[in-house]
């Protein structure tokens, strides 16, 4: 009786530990399954490298080039602003703020409003960057471009917004992740790098970050997951032209691809959305195949 | 001269050291004081209590409310015992081999997708294929794949803090193993596993991509108690998707700024409800 129950209980626990593996393949089998059938309909060149997207028009074109251009590109800015800035703060929060009293509520109150800023809906940073950035943003558009009959004017919804409200939204994740790695380097090559003479700055950025390198890249690693991936916030501010991603132009990533035609495509059109996706699903999937070759590089400088 | 050079460019760095450590903290006293000044106004009553209807002139939130609260339950009643169940197996049950790679494998991939994947999923497979139509059950049912990985590494967390010797003790005195799960494992790891269930709540309250895809606007209260049980099978928008719609397609910025109150108050409270949880408990700070 009691074995049996035993038995059971065990297989229970098995059962919901399969339910993570059968949905990532079931998500894997059904991306490929609706996205791929669009790439033989209009053709893997003309869809993944033409340039015009026109899928309502009567001759209807379905090229994605500038979608994924733009979300990479949106990706590469992001990153290139918020990994800096991340790196810094979290330099602050280890190795600046020191063991005082003082300092270490710094560090805990600083800390504390990083965790809150991960923790706000994507939609509110959405709804500020349509309130502040893009306004902004259309005074310096009509400064560079009076004059200029070759631009579209965007009303401020341009890939430089988006870049921003992207760079702030990655931020948490580089900060916390290079805050354990740099935590993680042990104190003595602090105290040799400061005993041979050198100053505190050159003891972080020469010894301190090289020796973080792993942990601090699988920061800038799941900050472009994030990047790549989200979808709300950017489409509120970025506009809704499929363009080339130059920084005043109105632009369509991946995601917001996905966001906003979804509800109104049907056919081809929206067979191409699924494709969209999959192009998305295996970005995310070569990220994630990187994050653990870091992971498992991490753990054998550890040993 | 080379040392004087070398002063003023550490001077620097340390400016843009501080400069960028303070970014974080202004961002967020920005957005906070931002969202309160253009949507404070707009939080009143009749707001949280109505629906909007052009008939009888009311704007409201109401029945947005009452779909993130359905959706958080009937995501979190299927999503707790499965993640729970699953770092169970993974800490206790499995043995080191080809099983545990796979399954950690996974639960790391599933954290690593990004909202909208889900969301293009859950349309594709529970909307669609099952037939379940933009409801909130399809919305709650891709959900549970969104918040697993965060409760079963939670879960996992609090379960290695648990002492081998609760283990040991209690398989020694005659238990069998489920028995010591239930009644030494679970309570020991109790507040880590509330952790994690509140960080999927957070999480569910700030989803919006996913759910757009899956559970549809509609923003009508359900008729009755009973009418609970059909608003589950009904499109129903959560209050992010409200806000989104407002901001984009009603273009109604005040209510927008209303709901990005509502939202950022029941952030905070979620924040500080982790912060105390895991102060009470953090056993390396305990004597």
């Amino acid at each position: 009786m009691k074995k049996t129950r035993e038995k059971i209980a065990g297989s229970i626990f098995l059962i919901t530990a399969i339910v993570a593996v059968v949905s990532v393949f079931a998500i894997t089998f059904y991306m490929f399954l609706k996205g791929a059938p669009a790439i033989f309909k209009v053709g893997a060149l003309p869809l993944l490298f033409g340039n015009v997207w026109e899928p309502t028009a009567a001759n209807p074109s379905y090229g994605i080039a500038y979608i994924i251009l733009s979300s990479v590109i949106g990706t590469f800015g992001a990153v290139l602003i918020g990994v800096p800035v991340g790196l810094m703060t979290a330099v602050f929060l280890t190795d600046i703020t020191g063991s005082s009293r003082a300092g270490r509520s710094l560090s805990k109150w600083i800390s504390g409003a990083v965790e809150l800023l991960a923790a706000i809906p994507s939609v509110i940073y959405g709804l500020i960057g349509m309130m502040v950035l893009n306004p902004f943003m259309y005074r310096l558009e009509k400064i560079i471009f009076t004059g200029s009959d070759t631009h579209q004017f965007t009303g401020g919804a341009n890939l430089i917004s988006a870049v921003i409200v992207l760079a702030i939204m990655i931020l948490p994740t580089v900060i916390n992740v290079s805050c354990s790695s740099i935590r993680a380097v042990p104190q003595s090559l602090r105290s040799a790098s400061l005993a041979l003479g050198a100053s505190k700055l050159q003891t972080i950025f020469k010894v301190v970050i090289p020796a973080a390198k792993s942990g601090i890249m699988t920061g800038v690693v799941l900050g472009i997951g994030r990047a790549l991936g989200e979808a709300m916030a950017i489409n509120m501010v970025a506009g809704g032209a499929v363009n080339l991603p130059l920084p005043f132009n109105s632009v369509r990533f991946l995601t917001t691809q996905l966001v906003s035609e979804m509800s109104y495509s049907s056919g081809l059109h929206r067979q191409v959305l699924f494709t969209v996706g999959l192009v998305l699903y295996i970005f995310i999937m070569i990220i994630n195949f990187l994050l653990t070759k870091l992971k498992k590089k991490g753990e054998r400088e550890d040993d | 001269m080379t040392k004087k050079k070398l002063r003023i460019g550490e001077f620097f760095l340390y400016g843009l050291i501080f400069l960028c450590a303070f970014v974080a903290v202004l961002l967020l006293i920005f957005v906070i004081f931002y969202v309160l000044s253009k949507g404070m106004k707009r939080v009143n009553i009749p707001f949280l209590t109505t629906v909007t209807s052009v008939r009888k002139g009311t704007v409201g939130i109401a029945g947005n409310i009452v779909n993130t609260l359905l959706v958080i339950l009937v995501t979190m009643l299927f999503a707790t015992p499965i993640g729970i169940g699953a770092a169970i197996y993974l800490n206790e049950y499995a043995k080191p081999g080809k099983m545990v790679t796979v399954i950690e494998f996974a639960t790391e991939v599933l954290a690593g997708i990004p909202s909208i994947i889900f969301g293009l999923f859950g349309m594709m497979f529970f909307v669609e294929t099952l037939g379940l139509g933009y409801s909130i059950l399809s919305g709650s049912l891709t959900l549970i794949l969104m918040v697993l990985p965060l409760i079963t590494r939670n879960t996992q967390e609090a379960l290695k803090t648990v002492p081998d010797g609760y283990r040991n003790g209690a398989i020694g005195l005659g238990a069998g193993k489920f028995y010591m799960i239930r009644t030494i494992l679970i309570p020991s790891a109790m507040p880590g596993i509330i952790t994690g269930v509140i960080l999927a709540v957070g999480r569910i309250v700030g989803e919006s991509a996913a759910l757009l895809l899956t559970a549809g606007a509609a923003k009508l209260l359900p008729k009755g108690f009973l009418g609970i049980f059909d608003k589950i099978m009904q499109s129903g928008g959560t209050l992010t998707i409200q806000l989104y719609l407002s901001a984009t397609s009603e273009g109604d910025f005040d209510s927008a700024f209303g709901i990005a109150v509502v939202l950022l108050v029941i952030v905070l409270i979620i924040n500080l409800l982790t912060k105390a949880l895991t102060a009470r408990f953090d056993v390396s700070k305990q004597k």
